[in-house]
């Protein structure tokens, strides 16, 4: 559990990711300031190459920043020991669920191996109670997927095994980079429950990386606009959406094809042609 | 993929041809009476019912002695190519995952390794090495010369597949960077090592009859590139027997030509490229 | 009533897997298009959308084959055409195709001017190279491409939102009859995004484009770019009607699963919570008894997995559930 000195999960002071040197640097993050707060869900929203990906990376200590000050409760992420340590408080799900799993071992040697990160390794049968309990936690009966291989499985059971994976390590920070993007409109919902879940019983702290407005509005505590590797703009979704500060933010507000919106500013398709029958019953 | 694989003609091809010269290589002394070292008549004598493909300038029994030939090319070929991919495949894998400033070394050490051309220290080494030269030896020294070309092949593998999900999600569940690239690069690149260990055979077998043509080749050992020095030497192309360079020569080729169409088969139906 | 540029009259399209199994996935689909008409089609992966659109336009290449049903092009049918038929009159001047991902259509080894002059030439080998050029120039001025830089370039020399509208410029450089549009905005952000669409709808308003057909998972985009649509789900339309109807009133249960699963950036309209729908769409190797949709539905009875549902007309829509009011 936290220590209740601290108040920040993540603490960012100008910081800075740049690829390459002199003319052909490439800024991902530029520097970039931020606090956030435990059990707080925070979205970093942008088009793609706005640097989200990269920020996110950063928070994972995946990669490591070329300049600023990036704090893990207050202490600074790349002096914290082995990254061992921060792993074991820092976890991730991906977007592509079938990519992210090695495709040679069977998933519940892949789930065990998360017990590499925990200090006294459980005996077999605490392993083997704790990954059913995850299992059954994402609605995924144990003894449905023994003995598969990642091919095996539909992309909606990978992405819940991404979950379980949670469920099992119980971080105390979640990176969710586009969660729901490659699943199914149907299953979004349920991924979106999971995560709640996770959030309401494990008191997870949630940073969700994603390019769908609507969906980070739906989710967070606070939005993080993102444009060329800057935030140029946060707050509450209501806040954002409803009075936006930045004109990229406004921008980006009046591309999203809003169902409620005039978007094309053609009158809306409401030339809907109900007067023609539609035809042909099968 | 195996079984399509093994509809591949090219492959099949490649396969029979290479099975063929292995089983012959093998079995050959088994079948066969294999004399190297009784003369069984006159020197150059012309294929015979006894003799299938005649005698060689001492009048030894040249199946015989092919059949010893193929043993050592194919010997030297497999210990080279082996050497070849153990080392590249190390220095690519590890220089490709790892990056940076390893990275740079290893690219460093494989350019300058790659301008050091294989026959001309195999010459000098062969030179002062009168009565050491064995198969082995040459064997190592070829492997240890052109490991270049696989370590490049492999390196940019393994850079490439470093950014993957799945290496992120070993990573952050704790891995460190050898079970990494053991458990998690290497089963991805396993059909790709094997087609640049064919290859590098290949190579491997061809530089050593190349070697061994100029006269440099193994000290007392009896090979394909040997038998085609003899037949230089003592001039059986103007006495117009055929039968001592000529099969040596065919089957140098079919060797390298059957691993090659392996190679290209493999390639077209695991296509690395998209990898 | 005009006659219907594209008529889709029960159409069932499968394909052979390697092993020999059939996939029914287009399982009776009809339709009509009129001048005009822009009809989007949302569905999930799987659903057969693609298919239907190969179906659409002729395109049979094996291991996809043509069932049963007819799809006629201005009253002709084009079922049972040979393919080289098929390409010569049909494909490009009377229907064609945005693909997918389209942005790695084009042909990279080759210049914009040579890829657009193809498409002209399959048509017309007849046209002299002046007519071409001139009217490669005024097409792509008028889609506002500057044709001088982009007609002598090569695709990977230009950027995205520009590729997409050369992709869309040389597909209809025909002035096709019908246009189907698959994803042909999923690569893009979203300021590229809404001039890409803009420029979809001004060629419609100029007559060059008759009739649209967009194909997107974004339910988003089809409220502002359809004016009817039709959900598809295993193989079949399970509703159908205008645009309205189906975003803001859909009676069909996957329909009001998918359209819940939108959620709105609009600040009065947050907090309603999305339909969460387990399980997967049924495999369509084997023949399938009763609503294809019955093990997922959030409101099935008892008899649904036995019977038959058929497409009934409910008002002025027309859905696949008995149930449905």
């Amino acid at each position: 559990m936290p220590n209740s000195d601290l108040k920040f999960a993540f603490e960012a002071r100008d910081v800075s990711r740049v690829f390459g040197h002199g003319r052909k640097a490439k800024t991902a993050v530029d520097r970039v300031s931020f606090e956030i707060r435990f059990q707080e869900i925070v979205s970093l929203v942008g088009q793609s190459g706005c640097g989200k990906t990269a920020l996110a990376k950063l928070l994972l200590r995946l990669d490591t920043p070329t300049s600023g000050e990036l704090l893990f409760k207050g202490r600074p992420i790349a002096d914290s020991g082995e990254p061992r340590a921060h792993f074991r408080q820092v976890q991730a799900v991906f977007q592509d669920p079938f990519s992210a799993f090695n495709q040679f071992f069977t998933i519940r040697s892949q789930l065990e191996s998360c017990f590499r990160l925990f200090e006294k390794r459980p005996s077999k049968a605490e392993i083997l109670e704790r990954v059913d309990a995850a299992l059954l936690a994402v609605n995924i009966k144990p003894r449905e997927i023994d003995g598969k291989y990642p091919f095996e499985l539909s992309g909606g059971q990978m992405q819940r095994m991404l979950l379980a994976r949670i469920f099992i390590i119980r971080p105390e920070v979640l990176i969710a980079d586009e969660p729901t993007s490659m699943v199914d409109a149907c299953s979004r919902a349920s991924i979106l429950d999971y995560l709640m879940k996770l959030k309401e019983e494990l008191k997870m702290t949630i940073v969700f990386v994603t390019h769908d407005v609507g969906l980070a509005c739906y989710v967070s505590d606070t939005l993080y606009i993102m444009h060329q590797g800057q935030i140029v703009e946060r707050g509450a979704p209501a806040r954002v959406t409803g009075a936006p500060e930045s004109p990229i933010t406004r921008q980006l507000l009046d591309d999203i094809p809003d169902v409620h919106r005039d978007w094309l500013g053609r009158g809306g398709a409401k030339a809907a042609s109900a007067e023609r029958t539609l035809v042909l019953v099968s | 993929m195996l079984k399509r694989l093994l509809r591949s003609p090219g492959f099949l091809l490649g396969f029979g041809l290479f099975a063929g010269t292995v089983l012959v290589a093998l079995l050959g002394p088994v079948f066969l009476p294999i004399d190297v070292r009784h003369r069984v008549g006159l020197a150059y004598m012309p294929p015979s019912r006894e003799h299938w493909l005649g005698t060689d300038h001492l009048g030894l029994d040249m199946l015989s002695l092919l059949i010893m030939g193929l043993r050592a090319s194919l010997f030297v070929g497999l210990l080279a190519g082996s050497v070849a991919t153990l080392l590249g495949t190390l220095i690519g894998v590890y220089g490709g995952y790892k990056g940076g400033w390893l990275d740079d070394v290893f690219t460093v050490a494989t350019n300058l390794f790659l301008v050091i051309p294989t026959l001309i220290v195999l010459i000098l080494l062969s030179g002062s090495l009168d009565e050491g030269r064995s198969l082995t030896l040459i064997a190592l020294i070829i492997g240890c010369t052109t490991w270049t070309w696989s370590a490049r092949a492999v390196r940019a593998q393994s850079s490439s597949l470093r950014a993957r999900d799945h290496v992120a999600l070993a990573r952050i569940n704790g891995y460190g960077t050898l079970p990494i690239v053991v458990l998690h690069i290497l089963p991805y690149l396993l059909s790709y090592i094997f087609m640049v260990f064919i290859l590098q055979t290949a190579s491997g077998i061809l530089t050593e009859a190349s070697i061994s043509m100029l006269g440099l080749g193994p000290y007392d050992s009896i090979s394909l590139g040997t038998i085609l020095n003899e037949a230089i030497k003592n001039e059986a192309l103007g006495d117009g027997a055929w039968w001592a360079f000529v099969p040596a020569t065919v089957l140098v080729t079919v060797i390298a030509f059957s691993l090659y169409i392996i190679n290209t088969s493999m390639e077209s139906v695991f296509n690395p490229r998209l990898r | 009533m005009s006659e219907p540029v594209l008529t889709v009259e029960n159409l069932r399209v499968h394909y052979l897997t390697r092993s020999g199994t059939r996939v029914q996935a287009v399982d009776g689909v009809s339709f009509e298009l009129h001048e005009g008409d822009i009809l989007g089609i949302a569905g999930e992966s799987g659903c057969g959308k693609t298919t239907l659109v190969s179906g659409c336009m002729g395109l049979y290449i094996p291991p996809l084959y043509h069932t049963s049903g007819d799809v006629r092009i201005a009253g002709q049918s084009i079922v049972g055409m040979d393919r080289e038929r098929n390409r010569r009159e049909v494909l490009g001047s009377k229907i064609a195709m945005i693909p997918q991902g389209a942005l790695n259509s084009l042909n990279p080894t080759r210049r914009i001017r040579d890829l657009a002059t193809d498409m002209i030439l399959s048509h017309d080998d007849r046209a002299s190279k002046k007519e071409i050029s001139e009217r490669l120039r005024a097409r792509f001025e008028r889609i506002g491409l500057d044709s001088k830089h982009v007609l002598s370039a090569f695709p990977v020399e230009l950027p995205a939102g520009t590729k997409q509208r050369v992709v869309i410029g040389i597909s209809t450089l025909l002035n096709p009859r019908v246009v189907i549009a698959d994803e042909p905005t999923s690569a893009l952000d979203v300021s590229t995004q809404k001039s890409v669409i803009r420029l979809l709808f001004d060629l419609m308003d100029r007559g060059i484009i008759a009739s649209m057909i967009f194909i997107t998972h974004e339910l988003p985009l089809l409220r502002h770019v359809s004016k009817s649509i039709a959900v598809m789900y295993a193989g079949e339309f399970v509703e159908y009607g205008t645009t309205e109807q189906i975003i803001f009133d859909p009676r069909q249960p996957y329909t009001k699963a998918l359209m819940s699963s939108m959620l709105s950036a609009d600040p009065g309209r947050r907090g309603q919570k999305p339909v969460a729908i387990e399980g997967a769409p049924p495999d369509l190797k084997h023949t399938i008894v009763g609503c294809r949709f019955a093990e997922r539905c959030p409101s099935v009875r008892l008899d649904c997995p036995r019977t038959e549902q058929s497409l009934r007309q409910l008002g002025e829509r027309q859905v696949r559930c008995h149930h449905a009011e």
